[in-house]
């Protein structure tokens, strides 16, 4: 059902885990559907991308997505980052199964709500980043980060 | 090569040896139409006639109570479809539950579609349906109860005798789906009450692609599929002699080795129920504990998806199965699961473990140690457990 790619970095996710004190995180999804996640950006003071790591809860195709995703916004310019789309990490990942297309969507999802939560703590405008729409129940948004 | 260890018999089962021994002749020797006239194939017609009646030993039925199907699926169709018909002039109304097999419900929402009025009954949060609620849903209209024997699921047994019995009692028809129960629980069917039933080859270890339903003498129930004369002219088709031959021996098989069988198993699903309870925590046993399926057992891990715990157990060699929507195909997780009360989070994190006649004890310690590591290497990810751990309390509906 999966590629290669897919299962590698399923069985092996690569940046898995949280960031103390992270520049933005962001979490999409929603446990109703089965999956939801959440990625934690480390922005230096010239807008590169640190460090990331994240969690997800869903399936394969979802951690899968999920890795490759914080793999290729790693050492990006926040608007570099902005250009990792959905396309992009299916490419990478040598494709999904047509019903797991929606998991690529979260990942870019998240990737966009993390941006926006470092934009919005930094009062700074990211570039055609739009506010991202959330599943999340909004006691979520109440949480420290 | 790594060794596989099967633990998904709800799915489909291994055909026994003895089974295929059976069937192989009936494909190369003995392959005569059992229509013909000629002696050669008067050997297949008795071979049908034997496996009928090594079915209606099981059930306590008459031998011409037994008509061959292609399958559980074909027989639910069949049930329903058929009496709707046949007593339309009676009522359009029939009762089933939330629980049943989609074999069941689409072919209820088939009816609906045609004018009939179904009424789906809620389960409890063990999967049993209430009486209370039965009795009540009976209206003159009524023509067919149907409620499935066990759960394919969570593996809960339903009071099919006490059903039975009511639906006599109000003169109403009962039909049980009984694929998961037949051959690994004993029915009978004039003590139980029931005037149709359903069941299928491939749960019992015996072939795929055959079925049957076994109709009460006396119920008008229609030809399904037209044609010959085959199945007393009311399922046309020339038989599949080697699936007829090889679903009554497994058939036998399953009744005379049912006691110990059936004991063995049980034993082996509550040492692994035991264990998964006691060692991994948040977790939730769905279905009833004692009135269930010897050989399921199902469990919701909190935190954690279905699909993911799928994969990592397979590539242990472990096959099993989940009712998370990753696996069905849809966005929502299994309806039984929800029927029970589940909240959708907790449904998706659900496993569902099936035992074989060749599960040992050692694969069961096996499974529950991986499940373990799978467990908790998947929370360890999971957003979920992390918000759960920073808050510090417990999650609502999680018992």
């Amino acid at each position: 059902m999966y590629s290669e790619k897919v299962m590698d970095h399923f069985q092996n996710p690569r940046n898995v885990g949280e960031i103390e004190g992270a520049s933005g995180v962001g979490t999409v999804g929603n446990a109703k559907c089965g999956d939801i996640m959440r990625i934690y950006l480390d922005i230096d003071e010239n807008q590169i991308i640190r460090d990331v790591k994240f969690k997800t809860f869903g399936c394969g195709a979802a951690v899968a997505t999920s890795s490759m995703a914080t793999e290729m916004v790693k050492g990006k310019s926040v608007n570099e980052a902005l250009l990792v789309t959905n396309k992009a990490v299916m490419e990478a990942l040598d494709g999904l199964p047509p019903v797991k297309v929606h998991c690529s969507l979260l990942a870019e999802e998240a990737i966009h709500a993390a941006l926006w939560d470092y934009a919005e703590k930094n009062h700074i405008k990211i570039e055609g980043l739009s506010k991202p729409k959330s599943d999340i129940s909004e006691g979520e948004e109440e949480e420290e980060y | 090569m790594e060794r596989l260890i099967y633990l998904d018999n709800a799915a489909t089962t291994k055909v026994n040896p003895k089974v295929l021994d059976a069937m192989l002749p009936y494909f190369t020797e003995k392959f005569g139409n059992p229509s013909a006239v000629y002696s050669f194939a008067a050997e297949n017609k008795k071979a049908i006639t034997e496996a009928r009646e090594s079915i209606a030993r099981v059930l306590g039925a008459n031998t011409e109570e037994i008509y061959f199907t292609a399958g559980g699926s074909e027989s639910d169709n069949w049930a329903l479809k058929a009496t709707a018909e046949a007593y339309e002039k009676k009522g359009k109304h029939i009762i089933t539950t939330k629980i049943e097999h989609h074999a069941i419900l689409h072919t209820c929402e088939y009816l609906e579609g045609r004018g009939y009025e179904i009424t789906y009954l809620n389960v409890d949060e063990n999967g049993v349906v209430d009486m209370e609620e039965l009795k009540a849903a009976i209206r003159p209209d009524t023509i067919l109860i149907s409620v499935m024997f066990a759960n394919n699921e969570i593996g809960t047994m339903q009071p099919i005798a006490e059903i039975g019995k009511l639906a006599r009692e109000k003169g109403i028809l009962f039909h049980t789906d009984a694929v998961q129960a037949f051959g690994h629980v004993p029915i009978n069917v004039d003590e139980m009450g029931i005037d149709m039933l359903s069941a299928s080859g491939h749960k019992l270890n015996g072939p795929k692609g055959i079925g049957f339903l076994y109709i009460r003498k006396g119920v008008k129930i229609r030809s399904f599929v037209h044609g010959g004369a085959q199945e007393r002219k009311r399922r046309a088709g020339t038989e599949n002699v080697p699936g007829i031959v090889g679903i009554g021996v497994a058939a036998k098989l399953c009744a005379d080795t049912m006691e110990e069988r059936s004991k063995r198993e049980t034993e082996l699903r509550d040492h692994l129920i035991e264990r998964v309870m006691k060692e991994i925590p948040y977790t939730r046993l769905n279905g009833h504990r004692t009135r269930r399926l010897p050989n399921n057992a199902n469990f919701s891990f909190q935190f954690v998806e279905g699909e993911s715990m799928l994969i990592m157990l397979d590539m242990a060699g472990i096959c099993a199965s989940s009712g998370s929507a990753c696996t069905s195909g849809s966005l929502d997780p299994s309806h039984v699961l929800l029927a029970i009360g589940l909240p959708h989070e907790i449904a998706h994190g659900s496993l569902r473990l099936t035992l074989g006649e060749d599960t040992t004890l050692e694969e069961i310690d096996f499974v529950v140690d991986k499940l373990k590591e799978i467990v908790a290497k998947l929370r360890s990810m999971s957003p979920l457990y992390e918000d759960f751990i920073s808050k510090g309390k417990e999650v609502v509906n999680a018992d």
